[in-house]
């Protein structure tokens, strides 16, 4: 796991502004997981893993630990290359032939679940530098705030309800603050697919709520996945939830059906994954 | 107006201390050439030489602050990069002294001689040029430094272990310019300069002359460094020294970041190296000792990382109690030094400009950072993003 990496994208290539073409969603898809399988020392984290996501959707994806969640999402945003199988975006990009950096950009966007935001910036400062555009060193020595990136940053700050805190140094910021900031952070990168690990651990519930809200309403123009262990949350959001178990899918469905699924019953030792 | 264009309101401090330096230049230009010897507010052509010497230490100073306070990088072999501009400059002035050696050869260096070499190495050939030999003091450095962030930023070596590294960079330098064979003077290093560009070194205006180049070296490195982490290429650079990872998922080539942050920085650091060597007048392996590199990182935490301009005082405020202290008691100096480590790291990680910084200190930073930002707001368009 702990092999050295090396960054040959860094200094090989040139980056690309525009992401890899567009994804083909003709048959309404817009991610494939097909036999995915990824095994760390003889344990399979992933097994035989296939996964397929509407064009804008909400997805809600849960499952015990271990099961699989983080290693699926290493995959798909270009983190961890799999043993076996594919990985679609649309029904042209083979995303394990794209580096990291690329497929962030436009493509997937993850947050992690322990909000990562760059304290010492201002919160726009974060947004600006998470905007999709040239990443070149030389660039950036020269770039100026154009009045189109000024207009979208304060367009997702609106979006995520911190406009008036966009001078504000994002050390300040609450936990729950700093998850939005985050959110909108994946935004300006203009993803097609958002992974949000556990976006409400830890916060209020008028957070909550409001989180809720905010990805109900990003759905639709983008595919937002989110990976959750509170049910309550699941519930407010989701219209079909995946269960995970040992790397591979153990039942799918709307939430009721899921929960009632004899084989989910055991697998959560007989209680309903209403675990909150 | 032109100052107040480069200092809008936020780095008022900064203003301050190139303020004082440019004062201080002035003030012991004049009171060293103009006032005779024994007039009370004279100043001598030792003091001269010992803030000349300052103004360089200030300078590394401020170029080891630009990759350590703002990317994180903490290279304790920096020391090299000031040596390598300090032998590059040696040269030039080595090869200024002709036939006045003590063997008369008017083309070999005295100790090329002792070795019994009949002809100037190739890597000498140039430098009797001012212009190559100038090119040479950022050239060798940041081609150094290319070669060796390029190796390691490449492999993510980030950290302590880069910290190491470069310790042993500058040691594995120090041990090489030791030995006779690689021409550079060997255990002596190169000394005995006579003249810099046909003014004699030893001559009171030309001292002036280049404690001056130093002052003003110090204030565009400053300047220079200032620009660069203001830019939206230093906001990158703080977005890697605090997290890394996310930087890179945010698709930024972060090594590059860092590969051309460092350059930089080595390149400053030959300057600095390069002015320092015709005030003291020699330069010998000892400035690759590891332990300099080391000082020069105590100078920057002492004044405080990542402000620039701390570094500039804190490379004074050493280097004068330094120069006190070896004179009264030279045993207490070790001391005192690691005393002052102890003290700043416990009660002072800000450094010493956190004394000042504490009154002012909630909202000014962050008012003017964004004054774009203001100016822009009207055209906000509360509308969600179209793609």
């Amino acid at each position: 796991m702990s092999s050295i990496h090396t960054d040959h994208d860094s200094f090989g290539e040139r980056l690309r502004h525009t992401p890899a073409g567009t994804p083909d969603t003709t048959h309404g898809s817009i991610l494939y997981l097909e036999g995915v399988t990824l095994s760390f020392d003889g344990f399979k984290a992933l097994n035989n893993l296939n996964l397929t996501l509407d064009d804008g959707e909400l997805r809600c994806i849960i499952g015990p630990n271990g099961a699989g969640k983080s290693t699926m999402m290493d995959v798909i945003t270009g983190r961890r290359r799999p043993d076996q199988g594919q990985v679609f975006f649309g029904q042209n990009i083979d995303l394990l032939k794209l580096p990291e950096h690329e497929i962030a950009n436009g493509m997937v966007g993850r947050k992690f679940q322990r909000p990562t935001v760059f304290e010492a910036l201002s919160v726009a400062e974060n947004i600006e530098l998470t905007l999709t555009g040239s990443r070149s060193p030389w660039r950036m020595l020269r770039a100026r705030r154009t009045a189109q990136e000024q207009d979208r940053i304060d367009e997702i700050l609106t979006t995520i309800g911190l406009i008036e805190h966009r001078q504000a140094d994002a050390r300040i910021l609450s936990h729950g603050q700093k998850q939005w900031l985050e959110i909108g952070m994946l935004l300006a990168q203009n993803p097609r697919i958002l992974l949000v690990d556990e976006p409400v651990a830890g916060m209020t519930g008028e957070e909550v709520a409001r989180t809720a809200e905010l990805l109900v309403s990003l759905a639709g123009k983008r595919t937002v996945v989110v990976v959750e262990h509170d049910m309550a949350f699941v519930r407010k959001i989701a219209r079909k939830v995946t269960v995970l178990h040992q790397g591979s899918v153990l039942a799918e469905g709307s939430l009721d059906t899921v929960q009632n699924n004899p084989k989910v019953i055991e697998v959560y030792l007989g209680e309903t994954p209403c675990s909150h | 107006m032109l100052l107040k264009k480069l200092f809008n309101g936020s780095d008022a401090a900064g203003f301050w201390v190139l303020a004082a330096i440019g004062l201080m230049l002035v003030w012991v230009s004049v009171a060293n050439l103009a006032l005779p010897a024994d007039h009370p507010l004279h100043v001598s052509t030792y003091t001269v030489t010992l803030l000349g010497k300052f103004l360089c230490y200030a300078l590394l100073a401020v170029s080891i602050d630009l990759i350590w306070g703002y990317a994180g990088i903490l290279s304790l072999g920096h020391g090299a990069f000031f040596a390598l501009g300090g032998y590059a400059m040696g040269m030039y002035l080595m090869r200024q002294i002709g036939d006045r050696g003590q063997y008369g050869n008017p083309n070999l260096p005295d100790f090329m001689v002792f070795l019994n070499w009949h002809e100037l190495p190739w890597y000498w050939q140039g430098f009797e040029h001012f212009w190559f030999a100038a090119l040479m003091i950022v050239l060798v450095p940041g081609l150094l430094a290319g070669l060796f962030g390029w190796l390691a930023f490449r492999s993510r070596v980030s950290g302590v272990y880069l910290s190491i590294i470069t310790q042993a960079l500058t040691f594995a330098l120090m041990l090489a310019f030791f030995r006779n064979e690689m021409g550079f003077g060997g255990n002596n290093g190169l000394t005995d300069f006579k003249d810099i560009l046909g003014f004699s070194i030893s001559d009171d205006r030309t001292r002036i002359a280049l404690f001056v180049a130093s002052g003003l070296a110090l204030i565009g490195g400053y300047l220079l460094a200032r620009a660069v982490v203001r830019s939206r290429f230093g906001r990158v650079l703080v977005a890697l020294r605090d997290a890394e990872p996310r930087t890179r998922a945010c698709g930024y080539p972060v090594a590059r970041y860092k590969l051309l942050v460092f350059v930089l920085s080595a390149m400053l650091a030959g300057v600095a190296g390069a002015l320092y060597v015709p005030q003291v007048g020699i330069i010998n392996p000892g400035e690759f000792s590891p332990l300099s590199s080391i000082e020069a990182v105590a100078w920057v935490a002492t004044g405080g990382r990542g402000t620039l301009f701390g570094p500039i005082i804190g490379a004074f405020a050493v280097n004068y109690s330094k120069t006190e202290l070896t004179t009264l008691a030279p045993e207490l100096w070790l001391f005192f030094l690691g005393g002052l480590f102890i003290l700043v790291t416990v009660f002072l990680p800000q450094g010493l400009v956190s004394l000042f910084r504490r009154k002012a200190k909630t909202p000014p930073a962050s008012v003017t950072k964004a004054d774009v930002t203001e100016a822009n707001t009207t055209k906000a368009k509360p509308t969600e993003a179209k793609s």
